[in-house]
């Protein structure tokens, strides 16, 4: 049916095929369910000023390491401080470093990727070989080295997001480069007099950036789970900015006695990673059926 | 076969190498003086003199990498800023612990793990295969650290089942056993569903083949085309796989052993990075990178062994 269709390549037909995939993901019941997860954190980030019943910072040491009731959702901290607008707060930097880091590794791989993919040999090779290297590092260890030197900031996360990310940006943007750059409309563009630079852009762009956002959506958690932990290990956002590693970190040396801190800065994490592996899951599956079996 | 092996050593030691030059470059890339940077605000003059001489601070850079290159040949890592005994000996006291963890994560995953996928695959699209499908991605997605803290909370602190903190009694293995429960069960359970998926997805691409048709038109019992014929071939990507687990689940649990006090490498770095301690972490950094590209490189190997055509990719 969708090759009958295909080849009377027309506007409208194109037009309903863009908005098919949405239906799809929300016909698979595992990919809507991932979509209203991802809602709900990124509304209750984007929105946590209004949402948050105090403020995040406001210390009340009478109140401190209080159990959950009507006037503190999710309890007190150690210091006093409202957890559920910690939480709230919280989102806004989880979805920060990872819209941040990922769209700079988005960019540079894709820039990287074609460098290599359309470049002469020896920059595909040095590219590579780089790329590798920088893929064999476990990313943790990578990140409490460059802490030790540079000290421990959200810029520090990013930056090392940013560096073990690209790598598999460029991997992707190289290999879709490679397949497309000696097709016949790349052939025939470039025997027009079209530029390196004008090919690459307006031609190869349009035709390699799919996978590359779909991992995208995959890698969403991935980054949100390390800017975590490491704000978990003390290593991340400094106090008083909230992130759910920090409350982890502040709930963890009262798990004894007051467990529902860890509870409650686990959740959010569990939410955010599950509903974006899902939707990435799902969003993989609707747009690249090859890449399902491959998996 | 062995073109391929010698090209792929060489890539392994070029990745080593690139990492020593990335770990001594950090610190010359920060203005200000390197011995002050390595070794953080509270270094006395005299610490910093030291430092200095031992990485040769003052002479060229190449000078330095190929200093600091020979001395890890040698097996010398430097020696702690504080205590001043040598880096390489306290990371062999921790390895073993470290490796150990590894090891039960990545045992139980492995138990696990591969049923599931068999299982999943056999019964292929079943609501049983679905959900199964649902809790291999849980498992991957949500991060360890989670885990070993809601698992510490539910076992060790409200239930009592298990111990919570400490790598037991040296010496006594039941004990030390027991230690390893939770921080394996944290850091195996991804493991369990990525293995879950690798197995179902080359058990399906087994069972499509010709051989097992020609089986099954035999009329051999199902059970025994899947677990004897099929699982055999599936198994051996899987296998290749399990090397880069191994060197995974080394750096990956210094939030296990964070979180259940447990001695390790991880925990030393991650100690070490608060007292801004360079040479244990530089060392620490630098040895689990070796013990990766190590179990990376053998998985490669293994896995080109069995698939000649993985060979003509590098």
């Amino acid at each position: 049916m969708a090759g009958v269709t295909a080849s009377d390549a027309g506007t409208p037909i194109r037009r309903e095929s863009r908005l098919s995939w949405l239906w799809q993901l929300l016909g698979d019941p595992l990919g809507a369910f991932g979509l209203f997860l991802v809602l709900v954190v990124v509304v209750s980030a984007a929105f946590a000023d209004v949402l948050a019943p105090y403020d995040y910072k406001a210390l009340d040491v009478k109140a401190r390491l209080g159990a959950p009731s009507w006037d503190h959702l999710l309890g007190t901290d150690n210091l006093g401080r409202d957890t559920f607008s910690r939480i709230l707060h919280g989102g806004q930097i989880a979805l920060y470093v990872a819209l941040v880091s990922i769209g700079a590794s988005l960019m540079l791989g894709l820039i990287l990727g074609m460098l290599a993919g359309y470049g002469p040999r020896w920059l595909d090779n040095f590219l590579m070989w780089i790329f590798d290297s920088v893929r064999s590092f476990p990313v943790i260890m990578f990140a409490l080295a460059v802490i030790t030197v540079v000290g421990p900031s959200l810029e520090t996360i990013i930056f090392v997001v940013i560096a073990t990310t690209t790598p598999g940006y460029a991997r992707i943007a190289r290999a879709s480069t490679l397949a497309t750059k000696n097709t016949e409309f790349i052939l025939a563009e470039r025997s027009l007099g079209a530029g390196v630079w004008r090919i690459m852009f307006s031609h190869l762009v349009p035709n390699i950036v799919q996978p590359l956002l779909i991992l995208c959506s995959m890698d969403i958690p991935v980054v949100i789970t390390i800017e975590a932990g490491l704000s978990f290990l003390g290593l991340g956002v400094k106090p008083p900015t909230p992130s759910w590693g920090s409350i982890l970190n502040d709930g963890f040396g009262f798990i004894r006695n007051t467990p529902w801190l860890v509870v409650a800065g686990g959740i959010p994490l569990i939410v955010t990673t599950l509903g974006f592996t899902f939707l990435g899951e799902a969003l993989r599956d609707v747009l690249d059926p090859k890449l399902k079996k491959d998996r | 076969m062995l073109l391929y092996t010698v090209k792929r050593l060489g890539l392994a030691i070029l990745i080593v190498c690139l990492a020593m030059l990335m770990l001594l470059s950090a610190i010359h890339m920060v203005p200000g003086d390197p011995a002050g940077i390595a070794l953080g605000p509270r270094a006395t003059p005299e610490m910093r003199e030291e430092f200095r001489a031992l990485m040769g601070l003052d002479r060229p850079f190449f000078v330095q990498y190929f200093k600091f290159l020979a001395n890890v040949m040698a097996g010398d890592l430097g020696v702690d800023v504080w205590s001043k005994r040598p880096v390489s000996t306290m990371i062999g006291e921790q390895l073993p612990h470290t490796i150990a963890l590894a090891l039960v994560g990545l045992g139980w995953a492995i138990l696990l793990g591969i049923p599931m996928g068999c299982f999943s695959a056999v019964h292929r699209n079943s609501p049983l295969d679905k959900l199964t499908a649902i809790l291999s991605v849980g498992c991957i997605a949500i991060p360890s650290f989670i885990v070993s803290l809601y698992a510490l909370l539910l076992f060790a602190v409200e239930l009592r089942w298990f111990p919570a903190i400490g790598a037991g009694e040296a010496g006594d293995l039941e004990d030390q056993f027991v230690h390893l429960v939770l921080p394996g069960l944290a850091v195996g359970l991804g493991w369990v569903g990525y293995l879950a998926r690798f197995v179902r997805t080359s058990m399906l691409e087994v069972m499509g083949e010709n051989h097992i048709r020609m089986a099954r038109a035999y009329g051999l019992p199902t059970r025994r085309i899947t677990y004897i014929y099929a699982l055999k071939l599936a198994i051996l990507p899987t296998v290749a796989l399990l090397g880069v687990g191994v060197g995974s689940l080394i750096s990956g649990a210094v939030f296990a052993e964070i979180i259940f006090a447990r001695p390790g490498v991880g925990k030393m770095v991650v100690d070490a990075v608060n007292t801004r301690n360079y040479p244990i972490v530089m060392g620490g950094v630098l040895v689990t990178t070796m013990l990766f590209a190590l179990s990376t490189l053998i998985s490669d190997l293994v896995a080109a062994w069995l698939d000649p055509r993985i060979r003509q990719s590098l």
